[in-house]
């Protein structure tokens, strides 16, 4: 064999059975499903938009939708939601330091860590489910659907006169009893009616929420899984932490997932 | 890898049904593919029968669908059944999954130097999802009201409405249960595919020394990552729409002159979201059936592939482009003339990789000793249809010729030879050169010279017609292409149409004949009957679990060394080290 192809041999030759990236494939496997499910949700949120962008006028503010605190009277537009979202995001760096003490192979520190995560997990499903039972709830007040199917906001708690979306002026009088008269007063949100305005609105957030809180939840399980693994050792045996490290991977995509339905369903 | 060791009571159970072993879950994809596409081609010549000799009795069809064919003659409903799930079946079931799943699975491990999937438990449930996913479509045929009618494309309202049409009901809600299955299916499939050819290549079996075949997979497996998740979230919606009163894709419509409860949906969205899956599916199904030519073609022409990194790097543009270009199905929803002239542009941009392609072929058959056996035949055929398919695509891709020949006929021949054909014939030639790897037997010569020459014949006599239809107007899916005055005299094209496809059915047949009576009665496989330099040739004609049975083989050069001047044989395996002052193609 001549020399030139000698280094070309030991430079350039692959070496087989390792990876170029110099991960295992399980890890991989689980990068490549994490960039499958983004187009999921990436399909959901760009309907989101073009239905958003086609009912641009009419489509509910959330600051005025989402304005409940629990044990609090009054408005606080957001407040709960932000809290929601912090919680996460804190559930996040829980599960880097259990995967950080996974690589020291400090069992303990996992233990502690990963119990926070299922917590942190717990605490953002609870909340969600919570705040879907004040949007179904709805207002005291509600909102009157007409017979055309447009809803409309009451000007006040004497439900005579409502504002339409998009419209300046009030509708009153005469004119407003007749068509109170044809419409339907209506309380909450749910798949079909929106007492905030467009029925959109609630589908997309029913579905999305949901869809994501399904990751949130499915992530709890996955987690509280390999949380009794940690406990019975199974990983101290097999000499490494991988398996916390995938789920960890999993647990920041879904945290990062929500910050996009945050952004988008709450803060634009 | 599993352990068979502790099976030995249920031998046949963990041998052939729930094999965790590349090359049975490669025969599981090709039985249930097959099986598959034989019920999507007989669906193809029910139809037929009812275009060809519109109205008239064909007691045969009576015998063959019951209820669907009172008297002999096509329902109306059942046609559009038919035409639904002949396209569900053979896009999805036949050339998505039996495609790939069979010759990734089989190919993958052997090429690159795998003892097995990365994971062949995955590989497992994979195959599993996908059987239970074609049971379901199956089920879907026999439910109240028959299986979704409305296209395989189901376009809402017909899909969103359970009661627009009979197949909108109890079908539908099956034909999105059994796609969710499969998108499962593909998923735990193509991550599989993706790990092991990154992590699970032999020593020597550098990304630039991988046969053709590997790379189009990895391509493929890549796009159906990126596609499918999109389709699922589509037809998610989709069941919202249907069972929970949402109106994603529901605008304010009458039906019986009364207006649905619904509003503000827009069905448009949906056609954005499936055809950003659509088209890449496109070339999730001409992607493996390229990289299988490849290889047949180079083998057979005993001369290097022409152009290699140009082979790899058309297959990534063509990849790359594939996502952008979705728009092209949808000129005509109002589209808005500038991003029509976007969507154009990265259409267009398709036949540049394609054509390099299809020159590269063409240089590799030049002036070699062509081997004309049924595998390079078929891979032959897949050049052809690829030319003269695409160059239609260029007319449909085109967004102002596209629209007086949108939904007709011309978009029927268009898509049937590109990707129908091509895929198809990409198949069978895999299944040609790869039988005696697989079934360790060859396939009879001269029945598959018949097959070839009926398939190809009735192939073009179906489809190029169909453009002449689609020129003067016939719009796709008519129950009767001929009710028309208009159409009147298009009968005799429409018989002729009608003929080839019952031959190229009939022609089918011997090809199952030949595949069933060779893997009981087949000559043995020699070791390597194509002369052929991959690795799968190396490993033993009877299947072993682990592929080689010794130490896994060394690879020192790349797979295209045909006809090297200064080599005895015309051919030198990739586990040959290379000889002094020679010099490896592959880098």
């Amino acid at each position: 064999m001549s020399a030139s192809t000698e280094t070309l041999d030991n430079k350039k030759i692959w070496g087989g059975n390792t990876s170029p990236f110099g991960i295992s494939y399980g890890k991989m496997m689980m990068w490549f499903f994490l960039v499958s499910d983004a187009f999921t949700f990436t399909g959901f949120l760009v309907a989101y938009g073009y239905m958003r962008h086609r009912f641009e006028e009419v489509w509910p503010v959330a600051e005025n939708v989402f304005t409940h605190f629990p044990f609090m009277h009054g408005d606080h537009p957001l407040l709960y939601v932000a809290l929601m979202t912090f919680i996460l995001i804190m559930s996040s760096v829980t599960m880097v330091l259990a995967v950080e003490a996974g690589q020291r192979m400090k069992r303990d520190g996992v233990i502690l860590w990963m119990a926070l995560t299922i917590v942190g997990g717990l605490i953002f499903v609870g909340s969600q489910a919570w705040e879907w039972g004040h949007f179904i709830h709805g207002t005291e007040l509600g909102a009157l659907q007409l017979a055309d199917g447009t809803i409309v906001q009451w000007v006040d708690e004497a439900k005579n006169a409502f504002m339409i979306p998009g419209v300046a002026d009030a509708v009153t009088g005469s004119e407003a009893a007749a068509m109170i008269a044809q419409g339907t007063e209506i309380y909450g949100a749910n798949l079909t009616v929106n007492e905030y305005g467009v029925p959109l609105f609630a589908d997309f957030f029913f579905f999305i929420t949901g869809f994501h809180g399904f990751h949130v939840f499915s992530g709890v399980v996955i987690n509280f899984i390999i949380f009794v693994n940690v406990l019975k050792g199974t990983y101290e045996k097999r000499g490494h932490y991988e398996m916390v490290e995938k789920v960890g991977l999993y647990w920041h995509f879904v945290d990062l997932v929500w910050v996009f339905v945050f952004t988008f369903f709450y803060l634009v | 890898m599993s352990t068979h060791t502790h099976h030995h009571d249920n031998d046949f159970l963990f041998k052939y049904i729930f094999s965790t072993d590349h090359k049975m879950i490669a025969k599981q994809f090709l039985l249930t593919g097959t099986v598959m596409g034989f019920i999507g081609m007989m669906m193809s010549l029910f139809f037929r029968i009812q275009l060809g000799w519109p109205g008239e009795s064909v007691p045969l069809l009576e015998t063959f669908l019951g209820d669907w064919a009172p008297g002999g003659v096509l329902a109306p409903d059942k046609y559009l059944a038919l035409v639904t799930i002949h396209g569900t079946i053979m896009v999805f079931f036949l050339l998505t999954a039996g495609l790939s799943g069979t010759f990734s699975n089989l190919l993958i491990p052997l090429q690159i130097g795998a003892r097995d999937m990365a994971s062949g438990f995955m590989n497992m449930l994979s195959y599993w999802f996908f059987f239970l996913s074609s049971v379901i479509m199956l089920i879907s045929l026999f439910v109240e009201g028959g299986p979704a009618s409305g296209g395989w494309t189901i376009y809402p309202p017909l899909s969103a409405l359970p009661e627009a049409i009979p197949g909108s009901g109890m079908g539908m809600t099956l034909w999105i249960a059994s796609m969710a299955v499969f998108i499962v299916s593909s998923l735990l499939g193509s991550l599989n595919y993706i790990v092991t050819i990154l992590n699970l290549r032999t020593k020597g079996m550098s990304m630039t020394r991988m046969p053709l075949t590997i790379w189009a997979f990895f391509v493929t497996a890549i796009l159906g990552v990126l596609s499918f998740p999109v389709l699922l979230g589509a037809v998610l919606l989709l069941l919202f729409d249907r069972s929970f009163g949402t109106s994603f894709y529901l605008s304010d419509i009458f039906i019986a002159g009364k207006a649905l409860e619904v509003e503000g949906g827009s069905p448009i969205l949906f056609e954005h979201l499936f055809w950003f899956l659509g088209h890449p599916e496109v070339y999730i199904i001409l992607l493996p059936a390229l990289g299988i030519t490849s290889e047949v073609v180079a083998t057979n022409s005993r001369k290097p592939i022409f152009g290699y990194r140009a082979m790899i790097g058309s297959i990534l543009a063509i990849g790359f482009i594939s996502v952008l270009v979705w728009g092209h199905h949808m000129f005509v929803t109002g589209m808005s003339p500038f991003l029509g002239a976007v969507f154009t542009f990265t259409t267009l941009l398709v036949a540049i990789p394609s054509a390099v392609k299809v020159f590269n072929y063409l240089t590799t058959l030049w002036k070699g000793n062509i081997k004309f056996t049924p595998a390079m035949l078929f891979a032959i055929g897949l050049v052809s249809t690829f030319i003269t398919g695409g160059l239609t695509g260029i007319i449909l891709g085109d967004s102002a010729l596209d629209i007086n020949v949108h939904d007709t006929y011309f978009v029927v021949g268009h898509f049937h030879i590109v990707m129908g054909l091509s895929g198809t014939f990409g198949m069978i030639c895999g299944v040609y050169h790869w039988f005696p790897k697989m079934f360790g037997r060859m396939l009879d010569k001269r029945l598959g010279f018949v097959h070839f020459w009926l398939t190809i014949t009735s192939a073009y006599g179906v489809f190029f017609p169909m453009h002449f239809l689609g020129l003067a107007g016939v719009p796709r899916r008519y129950y009767s292409n001929t009710a028309f005055p208009l159409f009147e005299n298009l009968i005799d094209i429409n018989v002729t149409i009608s003929v080839f496809a019952l031959i190229g059915g009939v022609a089918q047949f011997i090809f199952l004949y030949n595949m069933i009576y060779s893997i009981f009665k087949g000559p043995k496989a020699p070791k390597n009957p194509w002369l052929s330099n991959t690795l799968e040739w190396t490993t033993p004609v009877e299947h072993i679990h682990g592929n080689w049975p010794g130490e896994i083989p060394e690879v020192h050069r790349w797979p295209y060394d045909y006809s090297k001047p200064g080599s005895e044989e015309d051919y030198i395996p990739q586990t040959v080290p290379l000889g002094p002052d020679e010099k490896d193609e592959g880098h």
